[in-house]
């Protein structure tokens, strides 16, 4: 292993580390990407809001402001390609007082120059027409038809799936521990070390996400901070499908985006998330004051949400830099380049990101030969529940598996389950986030034992060694525990 | 047993755990001849199979039996009626006719897609448990914690642990069997916290499951954070006070592995809501005739689905009534529309049916809001029963014999529990 050299090692298996490593990949080069966790995308990408974001609110001044608008752009080609779940269902950003009304009007100014297309401004009986569920104190919204949404861990799998087929290297399981350089003169390798090995590349990107700055900092590459700013999010019952059918934002603030009302692409209605900085890089708790700053705005803004709604909440984390921007570059070492600090709209702008690191890499010396045989296209899972019901007919004629529904809640079929795990996953949580099964009402209430069997006889492992996301999160206990056994007993 | 799968069936069940099973056969009985129950799992029975433990029984077959025993003797007497029974299949959605005849569209591994038609129809999908996204528990998303019931399945049917050092959150029947259950294979149950200043189990359950083994139940006290970053490492728990909420200068941490929740269960109503069939807000099941049909003609309801019972016995009584009228209905029977609406009083949670026919005997079941002893149940006027005392956790069962309505005048018949003075 160590005598192979890499032209290039990405550090983190975000949404942003496997966009880059998916452009990498049109390329001949050798390249590793390695993950700290179980599965790709299970870090802030798992827990992102899944916006993509119009990009009208950001300046052209900034780094964002530039790669929002190019990356939101790029996602119907990709979407065509990649097959993850993706519609542009248009975004509001409404007000209350007359007071805001310039800055609305400035927003949409900023919006037009930016190049967001379709722009609209609608006023009150034109916003309670096309959202009759907001509460009825808003008296205008800026409509943005390029808003979407998407599910962000399907774009990851997606992304790192494609990439692997060009021939990028996935290592999971592989936290980088350290990095150390040789001198420039002795051909300029950096040694990316990992419990399971180290690495030899000419360049590293760091994509470590809310660990970037400690990743920096182990080449002495780190002049930011990260400081993750933890938003908790909560997930309602599909009984509120409907209640809006575009993405709801107030108006943005320098800080937030604000708490939104999202009705995510599989149609459940998703509220959050707060914003609230932590020092704590493993701090996805979700909290009684998360709840009730949320909910006592929510039902105001759209009355027909109940916090009695909830089946799930969760927190994930963004990766803000102590510059406010996205930080990308090279750095005062050969070879190393950040790609940290990619908050909102980093999930939108991760393909720009990945073109941009593409060129930086060109820049930097790294020679950038296409392939004349990338396969853009991965065949993308199937989905049952959005088959019509003569296709449905036919997937179960071909596969029996098809017939047998495994979570009820979602209507995931056993031979969606089958895919997911011939696509990567390990985990009941990738399992679930690949195909939906336990992702419902009963949230694995019913189905999670035989996902638990099915991920066992399909990877080949005991029951007891299936996790809900790897490292320490077993599930199961044999009834006899070897461990507390006393040796020899039972040998007559 | 599937050889007859082509035809139109007179009645349909969805469900084939106790529920299904007992309407199946009350539906052979009144005359249908053609019956099928349909049931996702590859063995009908239901959540019974998983209940190892005895305490089935005792008032439908005088005798106590395991939940595999109960579930066994209904598939076989089910088998017995020639009731087909359709295995690995799933009710995808139910269409009407214009005549009336229903449409029901089933995927089957064995058989694919298709759509049967038959003339009545009985929803038996049972209830889910409430999950921890329900009542929010904020802290951290680790491995460890799940419902009673998934812990039950991971133990009886595949012979694991969920973990070694339990709690328990909620002190539903479930849980508390389990407590019991996981001591016996060597956990450590650290203690049962329940929300109320009862318990939501049956009493008996209370005794032999947690008295009998040590196992403290603590009272108005909730869990207030979940820890551990992979799999649990711990929990805090606080007394509540007044409007249930935490008393955070008493909060503590527990070390645990595992916490079990057992916080109640939600009949499982989304086909039924896909069919528009009205439900009642407080039992989250189909409001009913007193022939269980819901606001769709033809369609009946029974067991869990239609409200939450303490007992299987009780599911069965319920069941068989269920399927005897949907097989009637099949046969082209109809009784004439309830006259007396039900309305629940003075703390009374619900009661099914939601309403009552002159010229009938009917079954009563009902809820209280809170316990209560001694005390009366008053029905309108007409009828009086004294009780040493009412709990929620326990069903209130009474039969209201056909004479005693024959004065009844009104159209509302009220019942209230009033307590009774010593």
């Amino acid at each position: 292993m160590g005598s192979e050299i890499y032209d290039v090692a990405i550090v983190g298996g975000g949404v942003i580390g496997c966009a880059i490593a998916r452009e990498l990949s049109r390329y001949d080069l050798k390249v590793v990407l390695l993950e700290r966790n179980a599965e790709v995308g299970f870090g802030t990408t798992k827990t992102n809001s899944g916006i993509i974001h119009p990009g009208h609110d950001t300046p052209m001044s900034t780094l964002k402001g530039r790669l929002v608008v190019k990356g939101n752009r790029m996602f119907d080609q990709l979407q065509k390609e990649l097959k993850f779940g993706f519609e542009r269902i248009g975004a509001i950003y409404w007000i209350r007082d007359e007071e805001d009304m310039p800055r609305l009007e400035a927003l949409m100014r900023l919006g037009i120059e930016k190049g967001v297309d379709g722009l609209e401004m609608w006023d009150q009986s034109r916003l309670s027409r096309e959202e009759p569920n907001l509460s009825h104190d808003l008296i205008a919204a800026l409509f943005a038809p390029s808003g979407g949404v998407i599910n962000p861990y399907e774009f990851a799998f997606a992304l790192i799936e494609c990439a692997e087929n060009n021939g990028v290297e996935l290592r999971v399981d592989s936290p980088v521990t350290s990095i150390d350089h040789d001198a420039v003169a002795d051909g300029g390798l950096l040694h990316v070390h990992t419990p399971g090995g180290t690495v030899d590349a000419r360049y590293v990107v760091n994509a470590a996400g809310v660990y970037a700055d400690v990743i920096a900092g182990m080449v002495g590459a780190d002049d930011f901070r990260i400081v993750p700013r933890k938003g908790e999010e909560f997930m309602l019952d599909k009984r509120l499908h409907g209640v809006v059918r575009r993405l709801v934002f107030p108006l943005p603030t320098g800080v937030t985006k604000g708490t939104l009302i999202i009705p995510t692409y599989d149609g459940t209605i998703m509220v959050g998330p707060t914003a609230h900085d932590t020092g704590d890089r493993e701090d996805v708790t979700t909290s009684v004051a998360g709840a009730n700053e949320i909910f006592s705005y929510v039902t105001k803004l759209c009355p027909s949400i109940h916090q009695s709604d909830v089946i799930t909440a969760f927190a994930g984390l963004r990766a803000v830099s102590s510059t406010g921007d996205f930080v990308i570059g090279p750095t005062k070492v050969k070879g190393f380049i950040n790609v940290a600090g990619i908050q909102s709209p980093g999930l939108t702008s991760a393909p720009a990101i990945g073109e941009y690191v593409r060129e930086i890499l060109g820049d930097e010396g790294l020679r950038l030969d296409e392939k004349s045989d990338f396969l853009a296209e991965i065949a993308g899972p199937p989905r049952f529940a959005k088959a019509l019901p003569r296709e449905q007919e036919k997937m179960v004629e071909a596969n029996p598996a098809f017939g047998r529904i495994v979570c009820r809640c979602e209507l995931v079929t056993e031979a969606e389950i089958h895919d997911a795990i011939d696509h990567g996953a390990r985990t009941v949580d990738g399992v679930k986030f690949r195909c939906r099964a336990g992702m419902g009402r009963c949230q694995g209430g019913f189905c999670t034992s035989r996902i638990i069997n099915i991920l066992s006889e399909r990877l080949g492992i005991p029951p007891e060694a299936v996790t809900k996301r790897g490292g320490g999160s077993w599930i199961m206990t044999p009834m006899s525990d070897p461990s507390r056994e006393v040796a020899g007993e039972g040998e007559v | 047993m599937l050889g007859r799968m082509e035809g139109p069936y007179d009645v349909m069940v969805v469900g084939g755990g106790p529920a299904g099973l007992a309407a199946a056969i009350g539906a052979r009985d009144a005359g249908a001849r053609r019956v099928l129950v349909i049931d996702r799992e590859a063995e009908a029975g239901g959540i019974l199979l998983q209940c190892i433990h005895s305490g089935f029984g005792l008032h439908y077959f005088k005798q106590e039996l395991t939940g595999p025993e109960y579930a066994e003797r209904f598939v076989t007497e089910a088998l017995d009626h020639e009731i087909d029974i359709l295995p690995n299949s799933y009710v995808s959605g139910i269409g009407l006719d214009s005549d009336g005849a229903k449409r029901v569209r089933i995927l089957s591994d064995h058989y694919g897609l298709q759509t049967k038609t038959c003339r009545s129809v009985v929803l038996a999908m049972g209830c889910r448990e409430r999950t921890r996204g329900a009542i929010r528990i904020p802290g951290t998303r680790p491995s460890g914690v799940l419902t009673a019931g998934l812990a039950q399945k991971f133990t009886n049917m595949m012979g694991y642990l969920p973990g070694r050092r339990v709690a328990i959150l909620g002190s539903g029947d479930i849980g508390l069997i389990m407590a019991r259950r996981l001591v016996l294979e060597g956990c450590e149950v650290v203690g049962v916290f329940e929300l109320m200043p009862y318990s939501n189990g049956l009493t008996r359950n209370v005794v032999q499951c947690l008295d009998d083994f040590g196992i403290p139940l603590h009272l108005s006290t909730t869990v207030t954070e979940i820890m551990g970053q992979d799999r649990l490492r711990g929990i805090k728990v606080a007394p509540v006070g007044p409007g249930f909420k935490p008393d955070m200068s008493k909060e503590h941490a527990i070390d645990c592995d595992t916490l079990l929740l057992s916080i109640g269960l939600i009949p499982e109503n989304e086909m039924s809501q896909s069919l528009g069939i009205q439900l009642d807000l407080t039992t989250r099941g189909p409001i009913v005739s007193s022939t269980l049909e819901t606001s769709l003609p033809g369609v009946f309801a029974c067991g869990n689905v239609l409200h939450v019972h303490d007992l299987v016995d009780f599911v069965t009584g319920e069941a068989l009534r269920a399927g005897r009228h949907a097989g009637e209905y099949a046969m082209g029977i109809r009784r004439a529309q309830d006259n007396i609406r039900l309305v629940p009083g003075d703390n009374v949670r619900y009661c099914v049916p939601h309403s009552l026919s002159t010229g009938h005997e009917h079954q009563i079941f009902m809820r209280c809001k809170e316990p209560m002893k001694p005390c009366e149940i008053i029905i309108g006027d007409i009828m009086r029963k004294k009780l040493s005392f009412v709990v929620p956790a326990e069903m209130i069962m009474f039969k209201i014999k056909p004479d005693a309505l024959d004065q009844f005048q009104g159209d509302t018949l009220r019942i209230d529990i009033r307590p009774l003075d010593r």
